[in-house]
């Protein structure tokens, strides 16, 4: 006889693992569904080449709740959050080295211009305080615009009132910040190009637009948030790859009692015969599944248009979902390799290379990497964004060998032969960037023992990204906030009852937060206990 | 004059921004690298080398060592059989604490029982007066031998690398002899971190060539040096306690309430009352048979959201020194204030804000919600901490 859960999850990365966690920490029978053989989505790492971990997809976090780190107690669990310090822009005879030491990080910017240094303090001021003013939201449920439960507009009314309180200087800039491109935005501020280009590219991760596209500012801000929050850090590896963080969740999950199977895809979601109501999910292999509620941590397209039929959604919500953009636009490049490569020009010892190295000499580099993907040609001179956690991190590889993590925009899901031809590009693909970085570091091919290309095809076929968009959707600012997935459904409900979302589609959007899920679960237990009572 | 310690030339280059601090008269890094959160990873991580050779450390060497051992400290010092190592503090006539470390048996010389006893604060008069009687000779060798902490997940993948033996059965407090790049040492499994990790004692002639040897096998395995600021913060996880910060040595109080029981410090649980006599074990029976001292140490969890909470009040992003406090703090129960908090400090793993706290026993049992004061901007507030059992962090490593 099949068993009845409180709460059947769909998807095992981290997101829905810690939906799982929390509400089975209230109590719920909860059962979470992972169709690939490791649990983790998007947070996976896996041993691609025998003694060498790859943290395959998303390679580091940031914004990881610390509420959540808490509340699940997931250092017990094994989260091991190690810092990434600092950021290496190598260039033809120079480079430039912004470091965890603030001062010397200073002089290394005065070495390109004095002006812009004393710009560069002033610009951390002022993003600090808007990340601040701005940061709430991230803990917040998104306010229903539509609703008059009076309740869920103060914390709108609260940021209307902050924002009234900002000095006019800040007010100026967050309207900057909302409008504007990340190149004419750090425009205003600095003159060094390498500087420019490299803060550049945290507007554009994951988004299909260029650093002169308008709207790219604000992402600026949404990375710059978990860089401000104090005890936390800035960027930080996961000991044993990103795959352990999905671990630690996992095992958090299962001390509370949740219930997790791997290799059990599910097929659709099954409802009641009016269609309003879902009771529970059917598997690829047949298997029924009943459940009070379903929570999809899965992508938007694929929680409306896989796994429900057609014609069960409202018309005009199916639209939307259509509508939502995907656009992926990277790729992942990752290295095993027998040592360190050696970067042309570069400041002594291997510590600049225990941060990010990041492939972005100036703006026009940036912009270029666009026009290619403009036209569906993956970037012949792309954005690299290049870490080596084995440096930090020495149980990812083995003893005096190292891993490469090379993140690369822009690879664009819909080349101009279509998205299948992926599997024919792939290989130049790879080739084109360990190319690119051979100019900076010219004994990389020397020390490559292996390598491993992730195309946006790759993603959504093995890891259920749609148009392996990395962030289950852009974030771009039409896709955010009480706009997220849907506008009117950025409450983790659906239009189906007890249907509900917790992935990266959601509020506040992608990478490792974990942010969506708590809140989703949180939402859900409120929902229902309002319903018991 | 502050000097170098017997690592100093090899220390000394590797101190990017000349950070050192004066431990015992001898320059001690407080951090090597642009921040000492580097060297905390490399310690919780990977390995980390800590010049530890400022502690003083004296040999006892003679039949009757084991049995002066036995008359200070307050475990049973008959089991300190060859190869083991004792934790413990040692009292005054008063059974106040006059200091806490660790005591080697060595192996046998000639028939003669060999001790190394390692100290925070100088010990020798003390030593030497209660060896009256005894046939043992007390030397002091603080400058002799440098010792090096070798911490960390990998620390004894680098050791077994560095000096081509295995240490999978040395278990936790145990030590014996090695041989290191041709030099003879002592390796116990000991340490201030609460993780895996070993202690090397080293003739100073030789403390370079050893370093160097470290290095090289430590090369692989990411070890790095690993200064003072680092030290706090693993030792504060490890719930371990600090003389000076944590509690007061008998020698240097000047009021009664700056002397320490065993009982009052987290250390009850080695005082062995049955275990024949030693100095202070008097006192000792009486502060029980009275019910205990009112005072103890306890664990604290210093509820985050609520310091967030008060520099929120004040419009502030919230902000966690990354360095452990050893400033007092009081620590209040309805209003009244109960105690103080010794050590405050983030923990970069739990990602909670940790404190060690001494507070009346009626306070101190595991779940007790105290108030902190926590003041921000110069403005005091107050911040929940509740009692926790120690160690805060204990991963199986450090015994496995």
């Amino acid at each position: 006889m099949a068993q009845r859960y409180d709460a059947v999850i769909i998807g095992g990365g981290h997101n829905g693992l810690t939906t799982a966690a929390y509400l089975a920490k209230a109590g719920w029978k909860t059962l979470v569904l992972e169709k690939r053989r490791i649990l983790g989505g998007a947070t996976t790492s896996d041993e691609i080449v025998p003694g060498y971990t790859f943290s395959v997809l998303s390679y580091v976090v940031s914004l990881l709740r610390p509420e959540i780190i808490r509340d699940l107690e997931l250092a017990k669990h094994g989260l091991e959050i190690l810092p990434l310090d600092g950021t290496f822009t190598p260039l033809h005879g120079d480079y430039l080295w912004r470091r965890d030491d603030h001062a010397a990080t200073m002089r290394e910017i005065r070495r390109w211009s004095a002006t812009d240094a004393d710009a560069y303090e002033e610009y951390g001021q002022l993003m600090a305080d808007m990340a601040r003013f701005i940061k709430p939201i991230l803990g917040m449920v998104p306010p229903d615009p539509t609703s008059i439960d009076p309740r869920d507009w103060l914390g709108v009314l609260g940021l209307g009132r902050d924002f009234a309180r900002l000095p006019e200087r800040q007010q100026a800039a967050f309207l900057g910040l909302m409008t504007m491109s990340a190149a004419d935005f750090l425009d205003q501020w600095f003159e060094t190009e390498p500087l420019k280009a490299t803060m550049s590219a945290s507007g554009i991760i994951g988004t299909f637009l260029g650093v002169r596209s308008p709207g790219t500012a604000y992402v600026l801000l949404h990375h710059y948030m978990g860089e401000i929050d104090g005890a936390f850090r800035a960027w930080g590896f996961q000991k044993g790859g990103t795959g352990a963080i999905s671990y630690a969740i996992a095992s958090a999950a299962r001390a509370l009692g949740v219930e997790i199977r791997t290799e059990a895809g599910v097929s659709r979601v099954t409802l009641t015969p009016s269609g309003d109501r879902a009771t529970g999910v059917v598997l690829e292999s047949g298997e029924e599944i009943a459940a009070n509620v379903v929570v999809s941590s899965a992508d938007v397209r694929r929680t409306f248009l896989q796994f429900l039929e057609p014609g069960i959604l409202p018309e005009d919500f199916e639209a939307q979902v259509r509508r939502f953009k995907f656009r992926g636009s990277s790729g992942k490049v990752n290295l095993a390799l027998d040592a360190l490569p050696t970067f042309t020009t570069n400041p002594g010892g291997t510590e600049y290379l225990r941060g990010a190295v990041s492939i972005s000499p100036s703006l026009e580099h940036m912009e270029r990497a666009y026009d290619d993907a403009k036209y569906g040609r993956f970037s012949r001179r792309p954005y690299v964004d290049i870490v080596f956690p084995s440096l930090v991190d020495p149980s990812v590889a083995p003893p005096g060998k190292h891993v490469m993590s090379c993140f690369v925009q822009y690879a664009p899901y819909n080349l101009a032969e279509g998205a299948l031809d992926w599997d024919n590009q792939k290989e130049a693909f790879g080739n084109v960037v360990i190319d690119l970085v051979s100019e900076f570091a010219p004994n990389l091919k020397d020390v490559i023992v292996e390598k491993h290309v992730v195309s946006p095809l790759d993603m959504e076929r093995d890891w259920g990204l749609t148009e392996g968009n990395i962030f289950h959707g852009e974030l771009s600012l039409e896709q955010l906030f009480f706009s997220r997935p849907i506008p009117g459904w950025a409450r983790y409900r659906t239009p189906i009852r007890d249907y509900w979302m917790c992935g990266s589609s959601t509020h506040p959007g992608g990478g490792i937060m974990g942010a969506n899920g708590r809140l989703a679960a949180l939402q859900l237990l409120k929902a229902r206990k309002t319903k018991v009572a | 004059m502050t000097v170098g310690t017997a690592f100093h030339p090899r220390t000394a280059p590797l101190n990017e921004h000349l950070q050192w601090r004066t431990w015992s008269g001898f320059f001690a890094a407080s951090a090597y690298h642009d921040s000492h959160v580097i060297e905390y990873n490399a310690i919780r991580e990977a390995a980390a080398l800590i010049d530890v050779s400022p502690l003083f450390k004296y040999e006892f060497r003679g039949p009757d060592a084991v049995r002066l051992v036995d008359r200070l400290i307050v475990r049973d010092a008959t089991k300190l059989t060859p190869g083991r190592v004792f934790y413990t503090p040692w009292c005054d006539e008063h059974g106040k604490v006059l200091d806490d470390g660790t005591i080697h048996r060595l192996d046998d010389e000639d028939g003669a029982q060999v001790v190394r006893w390692t100290a925070a604060d100088p010990q020798i008069r003390w030593l030497r007066m209660n060896a009256h009687g005894l046939d043992v000779e007390v030397r002091d060798v603080s400058e002799s031998v440098a010792a090096v902490a070798l911490q960390g997940p990998l620390s004894r993948a680098v050791l077994e690398s560095a000096t081509g033996a295995s240490f999978a059965d040395l278990r936790y407090f145990r030590r014996r002899r090695a041989t290191l790049a041709g030099i003879p040492i002592d390796v116990s499994r000991t340490g201030y971190t609460g993780d895996l990790g070993y202690e090397l004692w080293i003739p100073a002639d030789r403390a370079v060539e050893a370093w160097d040897a470290l290095v090289a096998a430590g090369e692989p395995y990411r070890v790095r040096p690993a200064g003072m600021l680092a030290l706090d913060v693993v030792r504060l996880e490890a719930g371990l306690i600090l003389i000076e910060a944590d509690y007061t040595s008998a020698i240097h109080s000047h009021i009664p309430s700056q002397n320490y029981s065993p009982y009052e410090i987290g250390l009850g649980k080695l005082v062995d009352l049955a275990a024949g006599d030693f100095i202070g074990r008097r006192a000792l029976v009486a502060e029980m048979a009275a019910g205990g001292p009112p005072r103890r140490l306890v664990g604290l969890n210093i509820e985050w959201p609520e310091i967030e909470a008060l520099y929120a009040a004040q419009g502030l992003a919230p902000y966690a020194p990354p360095i452990v406090s050893r400033t007092p703090v009081p620590i209040f129960a309805g209003g009244r204030q109960v105690g103080r908090v010794t050590s405050t400090g983030w923990s970069p793993i739990l990602k909670k804000m940790l404190g060690l706290a001494s507070v009346g026993l009626a306070h101190a049992r595991t779940g007790t919600r105290l108030a902190m004061e926590w003041t921000v901007e110069a403005r005091r507030g107050t911040v929940a901490a509740t009692v926790v059992d120690l160690p805060f962090f204990d991963p199986p490593r450090k015994r496995a």
